[in-house]
């Protein structure tokens, strides 16, 4: 079989084995939830709701605040506590809405196609009254035989199907949370001629996408339908890394005869699921800083993403539940959780058991691109993915030493740089040279911090020298 | 706040390949070509390696000591250099001038540019061609040796050990020399340099480790060996393709393919500069070799090499993924651009003085 794959890359230990297997467990909200109004790029959400309001579970409390925008919903019913300053994982203080739950799951009607009703019924039948309950395993062609998506999106029209992700507030679930609707209007939808589904999950530890992939494999596929209608001339892949040979057996027979769609496996190497890197492993394209990946043809969008857009499109239900992986060496019971978002990550922490050791690293995402905490405070949103808690801190022990031009950071950045030199550049503050030497094409991937054997923080200085060339061009501008 | 968690620029994790590391995989990479040193030289040698070695260490330890650093003896950077510098001796060497030439790659070609990573020039040979340079009787000497193969092997009709003439001295007079004498260290020559086997294992094996990559010893190599052979072919000599193996195993080409052309620090961090770099190597070493009066030009090569490796990295700059090579209008224009920018920063700069 052929395996897709790129220049460059690194194989970090990825942890896998510690949630892969567990069945996904419902984390119900506790009393109090947070609501950031910034889960995604792009402005801000307004909220739409008042201190002391009633507001259910589903219902919209921010509307987008522009194009590039998208709505947030409350993922419990309750009373709106108050509207605060809170800061988001990257440290961005943005407005949040807090809300305190009444536990009485009440929920808004959602707009479900026509037909959907005896989905839905297995859905809820799925789930036990209000305890905790495993999302079990559902095979691909029992789901496709109810949703039965080609008949269903024949009668909805391309303007439908943009409207019902884009009210749904679908953002890139992947991690960079660009609005799914604005990604999927691009300037000339019939140079589009390939939708990626990134299922490659690189990022060591997190196996939330594995999990989606192996019991929703059916919804997937429902989802990624719905996208396709919109380019007339875009094929769909499934982008799965060959370390989840079950993951590409169950999609592979799921698709059986499907034309339009199919499973591409990849060579399992980080940063295989950064975005410019799979467009280069499947399509052989290059991707650089100033173009988007509609440029090269290509639409990216991450598994979670996929499945939310299969409940906005069929369904008719907003985006306020996801995945999330709890994981890492400090973790007592690593898992898989189906959590709200808004709820806070001292909570999951306690349902995954606790900690073994007071961690000395609590890190929201992987180890490799995740950004460090400095408490537990931090809510999920809807781009979480992952939350890692480590025993030990490697990086505050590394000692960092001379660099000694080993060129391991050349061998393994993706975008084709020379870190070192790069960050040297960075530390002697000579810009106009950093920029000459394509510092601005770096995406921040890490692999040359994590193959330097000096211990230099690589990736750090050159997003460093990125982030200060790109503030200067905004006050410029 | 919890003050136990600690906050950082991702990654939050790293590889398990420290500097350390590497340099100890170099030295158990070096131990089956010093082993057959040691074994065809007898005990003279591996006191000369000892002691090469040991004077580099102390020469770190106390160069640093004094000047209030901290100590990088544990990077083992300097047992390296000084193990090479042992390695490259004649076996009968008085032992002061390893001992010098340890003192003197430390010390002045190293610590003096700012220690690791920053020196222009491989330390071990620095050291080897100033002692060439300063001591040339003593260093192109070679007495006394064959050790155990006194025992095992008959001696080639060729090969007369106490004469000291190395296999080099033989070729450059476009005779032959056994090539498995060669191979397996039967000859005279450096102590390190003996046997082209050992060195080819010692070599594969850094491959195996990832600690090298193939392109600087591989286009050294090969560029040597396929102007060797024209040049063979040209001059006529009777095995064309046996001369060039011969001038492959013997002398240093071995040791200086392997494991001083490949030094991090003094060879281009660039994919396409590495091979620049090695082909250059190899032009070089076949100009001194076959073409100069020596019969030895490995370290000549590498040294003169080093110091052009600035230079080799800059022009061979990888182009970013996605982007256009600048031709040579945008780049003439871009300097133009900055130019121009220069002379606004300083008609300002005066402007605001008046």
């Amino acid at each position: 079989m052929r395996k897709f794959t790129f220049r460059g890359g690194v194989h970090p230990y990825d942890g896998k084995e510690l949630t892969a297997e567990k069945p996904v467990r419902v984390l119900e909200a506790g009393a109090e939830l947070t609501f950031l109004l910034s889960q995604h790029i792009g402005a801000p959400a307004k909220c739409i709701v008042k201190k002391g309001d009633r507001v259910l579970e589903g219902q919209m409390i921010a509307e987008a605040g522009g194009f590039v925008s998208a709505p947030v919903f409350s993922s419990v019913s309750g009373t709106v506590k108050g509207i605060e300053k809170r800061r988001t994982v990257t440290g961005a203080v943005t407005d949040a809405v807090i809300v305190q739950n009444d536990f009485e799951h009440e929920k808004v009607p959602f707009d479900a196609l026509p037909g959907m009703e005896a989905y839905s019924a297995l859905r809820q039948a799925s789930r036990s009254e209000r305890a905790e309950y495993n999302l079990v395993t559902r095979p691909a062609a029992e789901a496709l035989e109810l949703i039965r998506p080609d008949e269903r999106l024949a009668k909805l029209d391309k303007k439908e199907i943009l409207e019902r992700i884009r009210s749904a507030g679908i953002v890139g679930m992947g991690g960079a949370g660009f609005p799914t609707h604005v990604k999927l209007s691009p300037a000339d939808p019939e140079k589009i001629d390939f939708i990626l589904v990134n299922g490659s999950e690189c990022e060591p530890y997190v196996t939330c996408d594995y999990r989606l992939m192996c019991d929703r494999p059916g919804e997937l596929i429902a989802g990624l339908k719905a996208v396709l209608k919109l380019f007339g001339s875009a094929k769909g892949v499934f982008c799965i890394e060959d370390n989840k040979p079950q993951a590409i057996r169950i999609l592979t027979e799921a698709l059986g005869r499907e034309e339009n769609i199919y499973v591409a496996p990849c060579r399992t190497k980080y940063p295989e699921g950064a975005e410019r890197s799979l467009i280069k492993a499947i399509t052989s394209r290059d991707v650089n800083s100033r173009m988007l990946p509609a440029d090269a043809g290509c639409i990216v969008i991450n598994v979670s993403t996929a499945f939310a857009i299969f409940e906005a499109v069929f369904l008719g239900q907003p985006l306020y539940r996801r995945l999330l992986t709890i994981s890492g060496d400090a973790v007592v019971n690593p898992e898989n959780f189906y959590v709200p978002t808004g709820v806070a990550f001292g909570e999951i922490v306690e349902k995954a058991g606790g900690f073994l050791q007071t961690p000395e690293k609590l890190i929201a995402g992987g180890p490799m691109m995740g950004f460090a905490q400095s408490d537990f405070s931090q809510v999920v949103t809807k781009t979480s993915s992952a939350l890692t808690a480590f025993r030990y801190d490697l990086v505050s022990r590394y000692k960092e030493t001379a660099c000694i031009n080993c060129g391991r950071c050349v061998d393994a950045c993706p975008a084709r740089l020379v870190p070192s030199h790069l960050a040297d550049m960075v530390q002697k503050k000579q810009m106009e040279k950093f920029e000459e030497n394509y510092g601005l094409e770096c995406v921040n991937c890490g692999s040359c911090s994590w193959s330097c054997p000096a211990g230099r923080p690589l990736a750090a200085l050159v997003n460093q020298g990125r982030q200060t060339i790109l503030a200067a061009r905004r006050k410029a501008r | 706040m919890n003050p136990k968690l600690q906050v950082s620029a991702s990654p939050h994790t790293r590889g398990m390949m420290t500097t350390g590391k590497i340099m100890s995989l170099v030295i158990a990479a070096l131990m089956p070509a010093c082993v057959m040193g040691v074994l065809s030289f007898g005990l003279h040698a591996l006191l000369v390696l000892v002691v090469s070695t040991a004077s580099s260490v102390a020469a770190e330890y106390f160069y640093e000591k004094l000047l209030h650093k901290e100590s990088t003896i544990r990077d083992g950077s300097a047992a390296v250099t000084g193990l090479l510098i042992g390695m490259n001796m004649p076996p009968q060497i008085d032992l002061w001038i390893p001992c010098l030439g340890s003192v003197f790659a430390i010390i002045v070609i190293k610590q003096l540019y700012g220690g690791l990573g920053k020196n222009f020039m491989n330390p071990a040979l620095g050291a080897r061609c100033f002692l060439l340079i300063s001591f040339s009787a003593k260093m192109t000497t070679f007495t006394g040796g064959r050790g155990v193969w006194k025992l095992v092997t008959e001696v080639p009709a060729t090969t007369d050990a106490l004469s000291g003439a190395t296999p080099l001295a033989y070729l450059k007079a476009g005779q032959t020399f056994d090539l498995k004498a060669l191979l397996f260290g039967n000859c005279m020559g450096c102590i390190g340099e003996v046997s082209a086997i050992a060195l080819l294992i010692g070599g594969i094996f850094l491959l195996t480790m990832r600690v090298i990559r193939i392109r600087i010893p591989g286009s050294y190599l090969g560029c040597f060996a396929v102007l060797t052979l024209i040049t063979a072919i040209v001059r006529g000599y009777q095995d064309p393709v046996l001369y060039t193996l011969q001038q492959l195993c013997a002398g240093g080409l071995m040791l200086g393919a392997w494991f001083m052309a490949t030094d991090y620090v003094t060879s281009p961090i660039t994919a396409r500069g590495q091979i620049v770099f090695g082909c250059a190597l190899g032009f070089l070493t076949w100009v001194f070799r076959l073409i100069g009066s020596g019969a030895e030009g490995v370290s000549y090569s590498i040294i003169f090499m080093n110091l052009l490796v600035p230079v080799i990295e800059q022009y061979t700059r990888p182009v970013a993924a996605g982007m256009v090579r600048l031709n040579r209008e945008n780049r003439r224009l871009m300097r133009q651009k900055k130019k121009e920018a220069r002379r606004l920063k300083a008609a300002g700069k005066k402007e605001k003085d008046a």
